[in-house]
Order: structure tokens, then C-alpha cells, then sequence
């Protein structure tokens, strides 16, 4: 190959280049919404994570307090935790006072870098699941939503959230510590002005996940939460709600799930057959219904076998 | 070495010409698909059969464990049914031998990366019916330790087997579960170590069926059969052994 022709072929491939990455600016588009005195949320997407929406399906938000913002979740990469401190600058210049993680699910965390020198407080059960699963979840978000995730890393938590009422600035919080959607859920209620940021403990309009599910305790968790004293609920996934009922479809979806998975196993059905089956009409509003559904069934149904199958040898 | 390669060209070119030329185009659109009729359905002819349904999610959640069904009731009599993933680095899953069976059987399955999920249904007119789906998946299913290698237990669990009988007006539904860590051999410093094959008769001594597992089973396998004897109150006793020599028995009383 002569020289003017590898040129040639240089000068195609920078602009095939320059072309893709001008088609892909990999903005989130992020957009603070007000739920609240002080309180704004970030609402992402109804979907599964692809390459289109960069893995902006989750909620995260932030308090504006008078000692400084208290930011709620980092989202799923690098590139959405620089976006949201972006955001977060167009509303206040208040310096970021802490970062509290609601669990340890990479649409969750996955944002933390770019917080670096902000206190970052989670459970310590949430503490060691980062410590223990969190490279695995970036490599496996890398394969699902490709180069929106360059840069990230996971990185961990640095301070252990003690559950307790917590004041900073004029907001006083509620840290709470439960279980059921993963082995460490933290709530935060904002007593000040009635906001409660659920983390994945709630969905709205959107199936729930189960991949580290204990639908027993969560069921028991969603009786605890009804007892909370809140006016706005800002839901892990979907719009935010000011109507209780949100936490009752919860409550019915995930004692349906229980049973119906439960039956299956104790009516002698293979995983594939226990997908197949019905699912009541009154859930269809929720996104991504039949696809969670049967990862549910993936998820759970060994731990109902092992409660059905008995010795026999 | 160098014999064994002639010996291997010299076998490849006096193949002779298959059934997969004039096979029908792979409904799957795999580059594979040759490859896996010359590997494990050579010598008969394979059509594609919408009858043989081979149930699978579209996305392998867990790629150590990939739960698929394979039914070919609608066929006639079935000889033996083939279970295999074209773009498995081992992709030989299954190979099942219905007697008083029905066609149909259940089981959970290592997937490396996305691949066609197929079974091969052999009909006692000797033609192989052939379905199959896709099955997406980030990978690595077949090159991960199993976890009973990475907690180092499998041995205390070694051939256990827990399950249970379900009494039908035509059959017997029998789904168990066995402890075996079904090493695949592609993991540094481990062989390959798992059960190949499980036998199933009833007291009365009638043969129900007989499956061969591979290496791509899950490790500690659960599986889900339906059998047809002309006694179904008699107890049903599986056997089986390992590549190791390590025996299994087990009983599903009524």
C-alpha cells in the first residue's frame, strides 16, 4: 500500500470517526425536577438498560439543605454522575455535603467518581455487597450499555450509614435500614418536608426486579413503609407519586409473584413452564412486565424448589 | 501427533457428501449449523419441525443457569432427542432416549455466549426433526468455576438428590435435583467432572428412559421428566454415574 492511499484510508476512518461520536454526545439529558421545598429528582426511563438510553433508568435526586446538598444515588456511570453534579450546579451553588446510596445495584452507584471527595454513606450490608459484586456489575453493564459507561468504575462507599434521624442544615432525615428488594435497602424520609426517597423497596408503573430478592421480607418491609408519615414518594424506577396507593400495587404484585411462583413449584412445573403462565390483566400498566416476570421466575424458583424437593437417596 | 493429523485430513476428505447440503436454510441463520449436523446428526436426514419446541428465555439471566424445555409431543414415536448450543465451546448438552417417556424433558444449562439452543428429535422413521431458538446472553456461563468449587463444598453434597414425584392420569412427573458440580473442563486447574449419564426404571422393571448429560448441564443439575409406565403406582428408580466412576441412586415412591 503506497502512502497516499493509507492516507486516504486514515482520513475516512477520522471521519467515520468524528461522525459516530457527533451522532452519540452521550448527554443524559438530566433535568431536575421540583417534588419539594429544597427537594428535585431525576426520573429516568421505564426501560430495560440498552444502548440507546445509556442505563438512564433510574431515579435519583438531591436536597438542597443549608449545609449543603444531600444527593440521593449516583446512577449507572461515570458519565451520569458528572451530568447530575452538572444539574445539580444549575439550581444551587451550595457545595455537595454528602452522597447517601439507597443499595448496591449498579444503576445506583455506578456515578459515585464522580462525587470523589464528597462523604459517601451506605448500609454496611450495602458496604460489602459493593465490595463483593460491584466490578462484576460494571463489566456486565459495559456489555449492556457499551460506551457510556467509559471511565466508570465501581467505586465503593466511604462512610457506614447508621439507621437514625440525622440532622443537617434546616432538613432533618430519616436513615432507614430494610431488606426485601436486596439484603440492604435505605430509605431516606425527609421529616422537613415529607419527601421519601424509597429506593428500589418501590416501583411505579414499572415491574419490579428480583435478582437479589427476598419477597418475604420485602413483603413485611412494604408493611413498614405504609406506616410512614410521607406526602411525595420518589420511587427507584418510575414517576414519583403522592398517592399511597403505589405501595398497595406493590404489595399485590409482589404477593402475587410469591404465590404463583410458590404454586408452580409445589404443582410440579419446570421454570419454563412456570414463565408461561398467565399474568393478571391488572398489572399489565406496569413497563416491562413479561420480561421481568419470567426473570423473577429465574431468580426465585430454586429457592421454592429447595423448600418442595425432599431426600431421596 | 503428526499421523494423527493425516489421519484427521484423510478422514475429513473422504467424508462423504452429507444430507446437511441439501438441507433446508437454518431457520436460525447460524454459520454453525453444518458444523452441528455433520457433529451429531450425520448419516440421516434433518428437516426443521415447528412440532419440536424448544422453550427457552430470549436473554440468559444467569448464564450458569439457562432453563429450557425441549417438547416433541406432537411427533410420533421418538427415538432420541439431541440438545446442543451451536456456539457452546462444548456444545453437546443432552442427548435423551425417551422409552415409556413422553418427548418432552426440563433442565437447566451453561450458555457461554449467545447461540441457537436446539434439539434434534429422532422419529423411528429415521429422520431428525430440528427446532430451536436464540438465546441472548453477556456470556461466560461455560469458563466460570462452579460455586461449589469456589466455596469448596461440593464434596460433602457429592450425588445427593432431592425431589419429587407428581401422580397424573397419564404419567408420572418426577423433577429432581442433584448435587454435582458438573465441571466443563474450561476452567484453569479443574477437569472436566460431571454425570453422564442417568438411567430410569420402575420396580415392576419397566425401562423408562435413559438421558446422557455433558458437560454444559448446570452445575448441580435439576431436571424434569414425564414418564409413561403401564404400572404408574410402581416406584421409579433412577441410576447413574459420573466421569469419575462416582454411582447415584435415588427412588421417587408414589
Amino acid at each position: 500500500m503506497n502512502k497516499a492511499h493509507f492516507s486516504a484510508i486514515c482520513l475516512c476512518l477520522m471521519t467515520l470517526t468524528s461522525t459516530c461520536s457527533l451522532a452519540r454526545s452521550f448527554d443524559y439529558q438530566l433535568k431536575p425536577i421540583k417534588v419539594a421545598q429544597d427537594t428535585y429528582v431525576f426520573i429516568g426511563k421505564t426501560e430495560d438498560f440498552t444502548f440507546e438510553n445509556g442505563g438512564n433508568i433510574v431515579n435519583t435526586g438531591f436536597i438542597v439543605t443549608s449545609e449543603g446538598v444531600v444527593v440521593i444515588d449516583t446512577g449507572p456511570s461515570l458519565r451520569y454522575g458528572q451530568q447530575m453534579k452538572e444539574a445539580i450546579a444549575s439550581i444551587t451553588v451550595t457545595p455537595i455535603n454528602r452522597v447517601y446510596l439507597t443499595h448496591h445495584h449498579p444503576d445506583h452507584f455506578l456515578g459515585n467518581q464522580a462525587f470523589e471527595g464528597a462523604p459517601i454513606y451506605a448500609l454496611d450490608t450495602t458496604f460489602t455487597n459493593i465490595k463483593n459484586e460491584g466490578a462484576g456489575f460494571a463489566d456486565n453493564l459495559y456489555v449492556m450499555v457499551g460506551d457510556w459507561m467509559r471511565g466508570t468504575e465501581a467505586t465503593p462507599a466511604t462512610e457506614v450509614a447508621k439507621p437514625g434521624r440525622i440532622s443537617i442544615g434546616d432538613h432533618q432525615l430519616d436513615i432507614m435500614s430494610y431488606s426485601g428488594h436486596s439484603s440492604g435497602d435505605m430509605t431516606i424520609l425527609d421529616r422537613t418536608t415529607g419527601v421519601l426517597f424509597s429506593g428500589d423497596l418501590v416501583f411505579n408503573k414499572r415491574t419490579l426486579t428480583t435478582p437479589h430478592a427476598d419477597i418475604k421480607k420485602w413483603l413485611s418491609t412494604m408493611g413498614e413503609l405504609n406506616k410512614l408519615p410521607f406526602k411525595v414518594v420518589v420511587p427507584g424506577h418510575g414517576p414519583f407519586s403522592t398517592d399511597k396507593k403505589i405501595l398497595g400495587e406493590m404489595t399485590d404484585y409482589l404477593a402475587w409473584l410469591e404465590n404463583t411462583i410458590e404454586g408452580a413449584v409445589n404443582n410440579g412445573l419446570s421454570m419454563t413452564e412456570a414463565i408461561k403462565l398467565p399474568i393478571p390483566k391488572r398489572f399489565s400498566s406496569n413497563a416491562q412486565l413479561q420480561q421481568e416476570y419470567s426473570r423473577s421466575v429465574i431468580h426465585l424458583y430454586s429457592f421454592y424448589e429447595n423448600k418442595v424437593f425432599k431426600r431421596v437417596n | 501427533m503428526k499421523n494423527k493429523i493425516i489421519l484427521l485430513l484423510a478422514c475429513l476428505l473422504l467424508t462423504p457428501p452429507s444430507f446437511a447440503e441439501n438441507l433446508a436454510k437454518d431457520p436460525l441463520n447460524s454459520v454453525q449449523w453444518d458444523d452441528m449436523y455433520e457433529a451429531f446428526l450425520k448419516g440421516r436426514p434433518a428437516k426443521f419441525d415447528h412440532r419440536v419446541k424448544v422453550i427457552a428465555p430470549n436473554y440468559a439471566e444467569d448464564p450458569m443457569n439457562v432453563p429450557v424445555t425441549v417438547d416433541a409431543s406432537e411427533l410420533g414415536d421418538v427415538t432420541q432427542i439431541v440438545i446442543f448450543a451451536d456456539f457452546n465451546p462444548i456444545p453437546l448438552i443432552a442427548r435423551y432416549y425417551p422409552q415409556r417417556a413422553k418427548p418432552t424433558v426440563s433442565f437447566r444449562f451453561k450458555i457461554q455466549q449467545s447461540s441457537p439452543v436446539r434439539a434434534a428429535v429422532l422419529t423411528n422413521d429415521g429422520v431428525w426433526h430440528v427446532g430451536g431458538v436464540w438465546v441472548n446472553s453477556a456470556g461466560g456461563g461455560c469458563t466460570a468455576a462452579s460455586t461449589g468449587r469456589l466455596v469448596g463444598d461440593w464434596s460433602d453434597y457429592l450425588g445427593e438428590v432431592y425431589g419429587k414425584r407428581w401422580s397424573k392420569s397419564d404419567s408420572n412427573r418426577v423433577r429432581f435435583l442433584i448435587h454435582h458440580p458438573m465441571d466443563t473442563g474450561l476452567v484453569a486447574g479443574i477437569p472436566a467432572f460431571y454425570i453422564e449419564k442417568l438411567e430410569f426404571k420402575n420396580t415392576d422393571g419397566e425401562e423408562l428412559a435413559v438421558i446422557e448429560l455433558f458437560e454444559p448441564v448446570n452445575e448441580n443439575p435439576v431436571l424434569s421428566f414425564d414418564f409413561k409406565a403401564k404400572n404408574l403406582s410402581a416406584n421409579i428408580l433412577m441410576s447413574g454415574t459420573d466421569n469419575n466412576g462416582n454411582k447415584f441412586k435415588a427412588e421417587f415412591v408414589k
